[in-house]
């Protein structure tokens, strides 16, 4: 087993090799990678060493100090978060070789093309068609949705159906689609703050190679759910100080304006405060438990009380703005690279927090998750079980 | 008859949000801690079942005795908070909160929170009064602090008066009074008295109270003997706040219960020919209220880790002062509601006076407004953290 001294050491050794000051970001990033030092918990040869996760931070800490650039994860979390554990546990050691190494420095960045247009909450009614041409390869036609980093993208984690004649969690498969595909046309999304950090993409027969399937013919609902675990897993991961979310603004605010403050607000204020103050400490207590190696349910249920509380306090703070609550900073369309909740001013985030509680799965269905699968009450009675996809009203 | 204020309100010292993240607490439990829990756990569920503690609440005799011996003598949770030199167990309030979190999820009637709690806790803070406080460490005798059970931390309480050597006046609302052996009374002279309930001009009568386990009475004070043993200022305040911190867990333990017998019962319950808790609309309550069940403990753990960080200054440290208010601020709401929702969603035998559920909705109630309503933590807070009123 890999311990913190081992780590500690090679990190050095690392530094030592390729000092930051006279390395290439590029470069010192591909050698971070290929030292076993970009995911420690990853196997060796795929950018780790086998060792526990949560030595991760060590490696961090030494690099950090060294001065040594990040692979700025924000810029490529879908990748990180999302295709990386998929393509590590599904993949084929070809896949794994080819895929992970430049995703996980950044050099391509990866999108999900998972939700539809008729398939939302529903995303296994999905009805984009994937059809076998040629023994070998895959054509995909359909119509892809909220896809942020789609502009960006050089891969996609896709999901297609690829048996219509069976109930629909069954003929869905799992696929890497090559974003430069002539076939692959991406539109920006304009949404209500006025800007499109998503896309709609379209695909018109795009051809995908067999080796860029990720799993069996039929299986795709089974590996999407590692990719949707591990969404999960890493919106609870968040590690906050406090005020360190959506309250910090308000409260900001609230010190340096003393001319807006009303008793009306003062309370409104102060119960929202604490309310942050406490999901801050549960999401702490999540993040214990984790590192402590006893994840419980709680997760399921952090970003649900994060959306509620970003909408309450947002829209509480475009109220305390009065006269300049009435302002908004910019409607330009623009495509920012960096999704940032509490970016910008505050209409902005009253209007971008109404996204919290539909994108990631919506609060509803949440809900019906923590009530089934933590609480262990009964399932929705479900009329789409037994029936061909091709079979369902739509 | 007087009333006096506590020698100060603790103010805002280094907690605000611009200071550095401090230490992080601990907010899970320890091995030692879930092991205490399940001796707590196997010694409740053997001698404090509902239908008991109900019949109970109905005798002359509210408290169950016999149970806080168990508890208290023959586990030595008494004295957890007290340190071995001075007769106690020399724990923390971490398992103080453990303890706490398994009687609110019995609603057992015994005085630990008033007794190992928050009349402890008043004495540790006192120079003198050793022996009482190792008596009560010891669970030979119970205590009681004589300050009403609504009172928040650093507010106003009512003193009696000391004159010639004895005390005079009268005190409603103080919890668990009816068990107590020694009552730890403020006076006006500014000091805190251990008062024998038994001696000569004392009396202590029972009022008629909306929690039927934990319920209140009114000390009498006619020439009463007396030994002061501290200040009363420091003391109350002291004992307060433990005692708001801890109850958090208290709270959290009849959510708990709530929560888990509403689901229970309605994954068994049937109507329209299906089970009433597959209906969505009765599964997202649910499923909401496990979500602040979860925020709560950890509030409470937050509360209980930070009391016990530094237990000699708990009564002025900024940062117990925080997580507590934090904790009271939203601990009684999630209790209330929980019980409340139990109720409703039992339908009409959560009606009855048969089965417990109003038992946890009483409990829940009165815990929202003892030792300070949320509002009153709100408050605060406004202080603590710098979000000062119009």
């Amino acid at each position: 087993m890999t311990d913190a001294a081992e780590l500690r050491r090679r990190t050095q050794e690392l530094l030592a090799a390729h000092p930051p000051a006279t390395t290439a970001r590029l470069d010192l990033l591909r050698a971070r990678f290929d030292a076993g030092l970009a995911w420690v918990h990853y196997p060796e040869g795929l950018g780790g060493l086998g060792a526990p996760r949560s030595l991760q931070a060590v490696v961090d800490a030494g690099l950090e100090a060294a001065g040594a650039p990040d692979n700025d994860p924000r810029r490529i979390g879908i990748g990180l978060g999302m295709a990386a554990p998929t393509i590590l546990q599904y993949g084929t050691e070809e896949q794994r070789r080819r895929f992970l190494r430049p995703l996980w420095t950044g050099e391509e960045v990866w999108c999900q093309l998972f939700s539809e247009p008729g398939a939302g909450s529903d995303l296994a009614a999905l009805g984009t068609r994937a059809v076998r041409v040629d023994g070998d390869g895959w054509v995909v036609d359909g119509q892809k949705v909220w896809t942020s980093s789609a502009h960006a993208a050089r891969w996609a984690i896709l999901i297609a159906r690829t048996d219509p004649d069976v109930p629909k969690h069954r003929g869905i498969t799992y696929f890497v689609c090559d974003m430069t595909d002539p076939g692959v046309e991406v539109r920006p999304l304009r949404q209500i703050t006025g800007e499109a950090e998503f896309n709609e993409v379209f695909l018109t027969g795009v051809r995908i190679p067999d080796s860029h399937r990720l799993g069996e013919v039929g299986d795709g609902w089974r590996v999407a759910q590692t990719t949707l675990n591990n969404e999960r897993v890493a919106i609870g991961g968040m590690r906050l100080p406090r005020e360190g979310g959506m309250i910090g603004p308000v409260a900001r605010t609230w010190r340096e304006r003393p001319e807006l403050r009303t008793h009306d607000l003062h309370q409104r204020l102060l119960g929202l405060w604490v309310e942050a103050e406490v999901a801050r400490l549960a999401g702490e207590r999540l993040r214990q438990q984790l590192v402590a190696g006893q994840p419980g349910p709680e997760g399921a249920g952090m970003k649900l009380g994060f959306a509620r509380l970003n909408q309450q306090i947002s829209g509480l703070e475009v109220e305390l703005l009065g006269a300049e609550g009435l302002l908004y900073d910019d409607w330009t369309m623009r495509r920012p690279e960096l999704v940032d909740f509490t970016g910008r001013e505050a209409g902005y985030r009253y209007l971008r927090s109404k996204g919290n509680s539909i994108e990631g799965g919506t609060s509803e269905v949440l809900l019906n998750i923590v009530a089934e699968r933590v609480l262990g009450l009964p399932a929705e009675p479900r009329t789409d079980k037994d029936v061909a996809w091709k079979d369902l009203a739509r | 008859m007087s009333t006096t204020s506590p020698t100060n309100s603790t103010s805002g010292t280094g907690a605000g949000p611009a200071s550095p993240v401090s230490a992080q607490p601990d907010l899970l439990y320890s091995e030692e801690e879930e092991a205490l829990r399940a001796a707590v756990r196997d010694l409740l569920t053997d001698h404090c079942d509902a239908a008991r503690v109900i019949s109970r609440t109905e005798s002359d005799a509210p408290h169950d005795l016999s149970l806080w011996k168990a508890l208290a003598d023959g586990m030595g949770l008494a004295g957890l908070l007290v340190p071995e030199g001075r007769g106690g167990q020399g724990a923390t309030h971490r398992e103080a909160a453990v303890v706490l979190e398994e009687l609110g999820r019995a609603v057992a009637p015994v005085p630990y929170l008033t007794s190992a709690v928050v009349a402890t806790e008043a004495l540790l803070a006192c120079a003198d009064g050793g022996e009482v406080l190792a008596s009560l460490a010891s669970a030979r005798r119970i205590g009681a602090l004589a300050v009403p059970l609504h009172t928040a931390p650093g507010a106003f309480f009512p003193a009696a008066r000391a004159a010639d050597g004895v005390l005079h006046g009268e005190l409603t609302g103080i919890a668990d009074a009816d068990a107590a052996d020694v009552l730890l009374v403020p006076a006006d002279d500014g000091g805190l008295y251990a008062v024998e309930a038994d001696a000569v001009g004392v009396t202590v009568t029972g009022q008629t109270s909306l929690d039927l386990t934990r319920p209140l009475a009114r000390v009498v004070l006619d020439g009463a003997p007396g030994h002061r043993v501290g200040d009363a200022g420091p003391a109350v305040r002291r004992a307060l706040r433990a005692g708001a911190g801890l109850l958090a867990s208290e709270q959290l333990g009849l959510a708990e219960w709530s929560l888990a017998e509403t689901v229970r019962y309605l994954k068994d319950r049937r109507q329209f020919n299906r089970p009433v808790g597959g209906f969505q609309a009765l599964k997202h309550r649910l499923a909401q209220l496990w979500l602040e069940v979860v925020n709560l403990r950890a509030a409470a753990r937050n509360a209980a880790d930070a009391l016990a960080a530094d237990p000699a200054a708990a009564g002025d440290d900024a940062d117990a002062a925080v997580a507590v208010a934090v904790a009271q601020a939203y601990a009684g709401q999630v209790a209330v509601r929980a019980a409340e929702e139990a109720l409703q969603l039992h339908g009409g035998i959560g009606m009855t006076w048969e089965h417990p559920v109003h038992l946890y909705l009483k409990r829940a109630k009165a815990d929202s407004i003892a030792y300070g309503t949320a509002g009153a933590h709100r408050e605060a807070l406004a202080g603590l953290v710098d979000l000062q009123a119009p």
